[in-house]
């Protein structure tokens, strides 16, 4: 299983974090420092894998953003790289041409779609269109941006 | 104000984003967050009730500034009050408020609890799946406590939408993964199993992860998973790539659930049903037969996809480690991947090539790599794959390239990365020793390592040469005049000093007659890296010094000048000084005999096994030395690890015994040293003063019973040349489960052994104690073997000397190697003459199957998974006994550890049961044990059960362990 997903820029900012395992928050900050650390150390051109612990990282950038997921031991590696893939296809596909903006102002949103694909670690939904369909879906019953644009904005 | 912000638009929100993103200090960015966090307090606060937009938006911002690393000690009441609002979006956004940010309050959690169990009653299916979603996120005990018994119902009720079967079966697949015992299992438990065969590949997909976790655990109740798995997987993997539609990636039919599919197979052994079993190797061989094929898009993510369920096709295949010829191919397309220019996939094939590497079908081929493997390490340039390279260098070590691969490991050491050094180091002392036959170049080995690498050169590594040196009179002068020379080097690294310190002053005579390594010369070579050394190297030289003394006399007043100048007598380190102190004092009272005897060569130590494997295994994480041959025992480095030169009390000198331990290197002190050859009442059994349950009954009044020859010939040695083997079986018994003792004894003769096995290797010294004052003459043991035991056991003796003296005793070595398993025991036939009458006695030597067992550490899980996969009727013997001695568990305990195997506690759900597991080693093969002993108190009975790959091993193993209880 997963034990969790990190999105960071090449500045090294966080973008993104679920786990899906229970840890202290400490331990979590903790844990980002380091892996954040050890991934943008590493140099082009080399695999995407690195032992950590006793799991495993697999990273890939896509143009200014890191995506980094924690597996484990038995886990298998090429298919986590896919799952990455398949994320930023779903970011893509909702936002179109998604990029860090997009995942910095909707936070939210980059969480509810990784929600739809992934559950306790696990792929829940691997079909493009089931899972964006289930995002937009749950657009449709919000309510109009007009209506809110009526409300303060503070 | 950015366009970037889609769907319902929290205008505030996107506001408060852009001003922290325009903050130019870290100042400046807390300064803002502080207004903010005051300005949503004031409105919680506040008279007015907010709407719920305004409570969506506020508690947005709150996940926000807690995302950035603040931390939020409000807003979760706002949140919990979203939870149950009718709005989605505002529902959505406490969910995820409290997924993110929620802990243990029980006062909130019951509260969230309320408003998630009215969501999964709601009949609405994104409500619903919002609720499991939050339960999946937080997976905690309250949770669990609340929910374990709702999930699985939902599940499998007929009329539940298949997105949210989906995220119950993940939602309780967390669950089980966080409270397992609060997961009831049920009547649902067959029906998820069928979820299998849903239509719904997004529900087999999510189905499959949960029924792989429970099989793991429950490998009997999800037993017919096997054959659905595998017809699904069938029809995958023969499926064109469009009939799948949308779960076709890149050109890949379905890889997320393939991959799947195939984890869950390994929880189980190849399936039993030959239809099942061929359908299985129809699809592994298919998937081997795509990658053959040309790729059907450059993507790499069609590559990728495509590999990985290769990858995963091959590891099945290794869990299987049944069809040979699966197996070979598995290991030649690894060797494609191996020169791959994508980086992944040679790593991937490194990884997986080192499981390959153990089993006994596919070592050989992986061998034929090694070329590539090696230039790997040269030439790779991300460490990770160098790692991996490493290790599978490792893995397929054998005795026919362990020179090569030492020396490439050796090579690569010098240029290597920290991270990785020391690892490296414990790797190469390994492998030297587990495949020396030439001892120098072992010796060379380590001292090049300490050369290399020596800060990284632990202390396992260098006591272990010095036990090896010690122990071996073969290559006792070649590692002398080997650290002589390498200490010439003006820079050496103080392990080295340690090594060539401790080694000269054992042997520096041995190389002393050759006037460039004259006493005088070591003794100054030595001394010039004493000043640079600290101080427990400087310990262990002066106790060199001291041992110089006796071994050169003619440079004793040398060295008593060194001990006695200010800085060593007056040295501000105690021990240090104590040392000086005593040993110039014991240099100028003790005369040249007792000199002698104090300081006398050390004995060897009792063989023990490596502590470095301990040590490699400690470091890499349980688990993660994938060999299993490679995993020992922990006693064994309980023993090591107390070897420690820097805490020698020299004040032990001052009791001149023969054996004082001088450099503390030996652990076991006594027990070891042989006895005083001269003394001839001393019984053999003193020497095996470790064993004394063994021994008590055979010494009884020992005094009386050793002296009168003519006591002895008349009652129980015959005159006649007596053939009759002495069936001491009670005797033979107990060296199943210890390897020192005595093994016979008469009036005349005793014969006492120590022996060591590793892996499938052993060696026994028999040692023969003539108990009277006469000479033994003509003296011929002999070990015999029988026909069938001579082609699974190769034994070579070494002769002995035909005379023993009265009240002497000679030694003999046996050196043993298990071909193959095997059930009789080879006899000792012993024959001289004593006193004008000819004796001839035969006894069992106690070489048996189970020396050659290596203990095995698994959890339960993997204890019962295997002892599943060896659930054939032919791999099972089992045993009902009555107890021939009082059932103590204590002494069960030591009795299934003596035997060998490894003893693993909390494994069998009954306390009182034993449960242990083992390798068997034998030249051809390796045979894994499991073995389960339940007493039953009331009964005075035992019924043991043994499973392994060969039937022979499991009747033999059963056999000889019924006779211990």
């Amino acid at each position: 299983m997963i034990h969790f997903i990190l999105l960071f820029s090449r500045q090294g900012k966080l973008r993104l974090q679920k786990w899906y395992t229970t840890l202290p928050d400490k331990e979590k900050k903790k844990i980002i420092r380091e892996i954040v650390q050890i991934i943008l150390s590493r140099n082009q051109k080399t695999s995407s894998f690195v032992d950590w612990k006793d799991l495993k990282l697999v990273y890939k950038r896509y143009a200014s953003l890191y995506f980094c997921c924690a597996i484990e031991d038995q886990d298998n590696e090429l298919l986590t790289l896919e799952v990455v893939h398949r994320y930023v296809e779903l970011l893509d596909r909702y936002f179109g041409n998604v990029c860090e903006l997009d995942i910095i102002f909707n936070f939210e949103k980059a969480y509810f779609i990784l929600d739809e694909f992934i559950i306790g670690g696990e792929v829940q939904e691997t079909s493009k269109r089931s899972a964006v369909k289930a995002i937009e879906d749950s657009d449709m019953l919000q309510e109009t941006v007009e209506e809110y644009m009526n409300k303060p904005a503070f | 104000m950015p366009a970037v912000s889609k769907g319902d638009g929290m205008r505030g929100l996107a506001v408060f984003i852009s001003d922290i993103r325009n903050c130019k200090s870290k100042e400046a960015e807390i300064k803002r967050i502080n207004k903010e966090l005051a300005n949503i307090r004031s409105k919680f606060k506040g008279d007015k009730a907010l709407d719920g937009y305004s409570k969506k938006k506020y508690v947005c911002k709150l996940l926000f500034i807690f995302l950035l690393g603040h931390d939020i000690d409000f807003g979760h009441m706002e949140a919990v009050n979203l939870l149950s609002s009718n709005r989605y979006t505002e529902k959505q956004i406490g969910y995820l408020f409290i997924s993110v940010l929620v802990n243990s309050n029980s006062e909130l959690i019951r509260l969230i609890n309320n408003a998630i169990k009215n969501d999964l009653a709601s009949r609405n299916p994104t409500f619903m799946g919002l609720a499991l979603h939050c339960i999946a996120n937080v997976g905690s005990r309250e949770m669990a406590e609340a929910f374990a018994g709702e999930i699985p119902k939902i599940l499998v009720a007929g009329d539940t939408m298949d997105s949210v079967k989906q995220s119950a079966a993940l939602c309780l697949l967390r669950l089980y993964r966080t409270s397992p015992d609060l997961v009831p299992m049920g009547d649902w438990t067959s029906r998820v199993v069928h979820l299998l065969n849903d239509q719904h590949l997004g529900v087999v997909t999510a189905a499959t992860s949960l029924i792989t976790t429970l099989a793991q655990k429950n490998p009997e109740e999800f037993k017919t998973s096997v054959s659905l798995a595998v017809s699904r997987l069938s029809r995958i993997v023969t499926s064109a790539s469009t009939d799948l539609q949308d779960y076709t990636y890149y050109f890949v039919p379905a890889p997320w659930l393939s991959v799947k599919l195939l984890r869950l197979l390994q929880c189980y052994p190849p399936p039993e049903d030959p239809a099942v079993r061929g359908r299985l190797t129809e699809c592994l061989e298919t998937i081997l037969n795509k990658a053959q094929e040309p790729p059907k898009s450059k993507k790499v993510q069609h590559s990728n996809a495509k590999n990985a369920v290769l990858f995963e096709a091959i590891s099945l295949i290794i869990h299987h480690d049944s069809e040979p010829n699966l197996l070979v191919r598995a290991c030649n397309q690894l060797g494609q991947f191996l020169q791959h220019r994508e980086t992944n996939l040679r790593y991937l094939a490194l990884e997986s090539m080192c499981t390959l590497a153990s089993s006994e079908f596919s070592h050989e081929a992986v061998k034929t790599h090694i070329e590539t493997v090696i230039n790997a390490l040269k030439t790779e340039r991300d460490v990770s794959v160098r790692q991996r390279a490493v290790d599978l260098l490792y893995a397929m070590c054998d005795r026919s390239n362990a020179q090569q691969i030492v020396a490439e490991m050796l090579n690569y050491l010098e240029t290597a990365d920290y991270s990785i050094r020391e690892e490296i180091v414990l790797k190469v002392a390994i492998l030297a020793e587990k495949y020396a036959v030439d001892y120098t170049w072992y010796v060379d080995t380590i001292l090049n390592l300490i050369r290399i690498a020596g800060d990284y050169v632990s202390e396992e590594v260098w006591y272990r040469v010095i036990q090896i040196v010690i122990n071996r009179d073969d290559v006792q002068g070649y590692a002398a005049k080997t650290v002589f020379e390498a200490l010439q080097a003006p820079a050496c690294h103080e392990n080295l000093v340690k090594v060539g310190g401790y080694i000269l002053g054992e042997f520096g005579n041995l190389i002393a007659g050759d006037p460039r390594s004259s006493p005088l010369i070591q003794f100054n070579l030595l001394h010039s890296k004493f000043h640079l050394c600290s101080v427990p190297t400087r310990a262990l030289l002066l106790s060199t010094y001291i041992k110089f003394v006796n071994l050169f006399p003619e440079i004793k007043t040398t060295i008593q000048d060194v001990l006695r100048s200010d800085s060593q007598l007056k040295n501000a380190d105690v021990e240090l000084q104590q040392r000086a102190v005593e040993y110039l004092r014991l240099s100028t009272i003790a005369s040249t005999d007792i000199l002698a005897t104090v300081l006398e060569e050390m004995p060897p130590f009792p063989e023990r096994e490596s502590s470095i494997l301990a040590k490699l295994k400690k470091k890499k994480g349980p688990g993660t030395v994938t060999d299993l041959e490679e995993i020992k025992k922990e006693r064994s480095s309980d023993m090591n690890g107390s070897a420690e030169p820097a805490s020698v009390n020299a004040s032990a000198v001052s009791t001149p015994s023969p054996s004082a331990d001088l450099l503390g290197l030996g652990a076991a002190p006594l027990a070891n040293s042989a006895p005083p050859p001269s003394s001839s009442g001393s019984l053999l059994v003193d020497v095996f003063s470790d064993s004394p349950s063994a021994v008590a009954p055979l010494a009884p009044g020992s005094d009386d019973n050793f002296a009168s020859p003519d006591l002895a010939s008349s009652e129980v040695v015959s005159e006649e040349p007596a053939d009759t083997v002495h069936d001491a079986d009670e005797l033979f018994h107990k060296f199943v489960c210890k390897n020192n003792g005595v093994l016979f004894e008469n009036q005349l003769l005793q014969i006492g052994l120590k022996s060591e096995f590793r892996q499938n290797l052993g060696r026994m010294f028999i040692f023969y104690g003539n108990k009277t004052s006469t000479q033994f003459l003509n003296f011929t043991p002999t070990v015999i073997c029988s026909d069938d035991l001579q082609s699974s056991l190769n034994l070579q003796t070494k002769p002995v000397d035909p005379t023993v003296d009265g009240g002497a005793q000679v030694q003999q070595v046996v050196n043993i190697e298990c071909v193959s398993d095997f059930m009789e025991a080879p006899i000792l036939n012993i024959q001289f003459r004593y006193g004008g009458t000819f004796q001839n006695l035969s006894v069992k030597l106690p070489i048996t199957l189970n020396k050659f067992f290596q203990p095995t550490e698994m959890s339960s899980q993997d204890f019962f998974q295997r002892w599943k996969q060896l659930s054939n009727p032919k791999q099972e013997v089992q045993n009902i006994f009555k107890a021939k001695h009082p059932m103590d568990a204590e002494i069960t305990k030591a009795k299934i550890i003596g035997f060998g195997s490894a003893l693993l506690e909390e494994v069998d759900p009954n306390p009182a049961n034993f449960v242990g597991a083992g390798i068997i080693h034998t030249k051809t093969t390796q045979i894994g044990c499991l073995l389960r002993l339940e007493p039953n108190l009331q009964a005075q009975m035992y019924r043991l059960t043994l499973r392994t790959s060969k039937e022979a091993v499991s009747q033999r193993l059963c056999e000889l362990l019924s006779e211990q209880f």
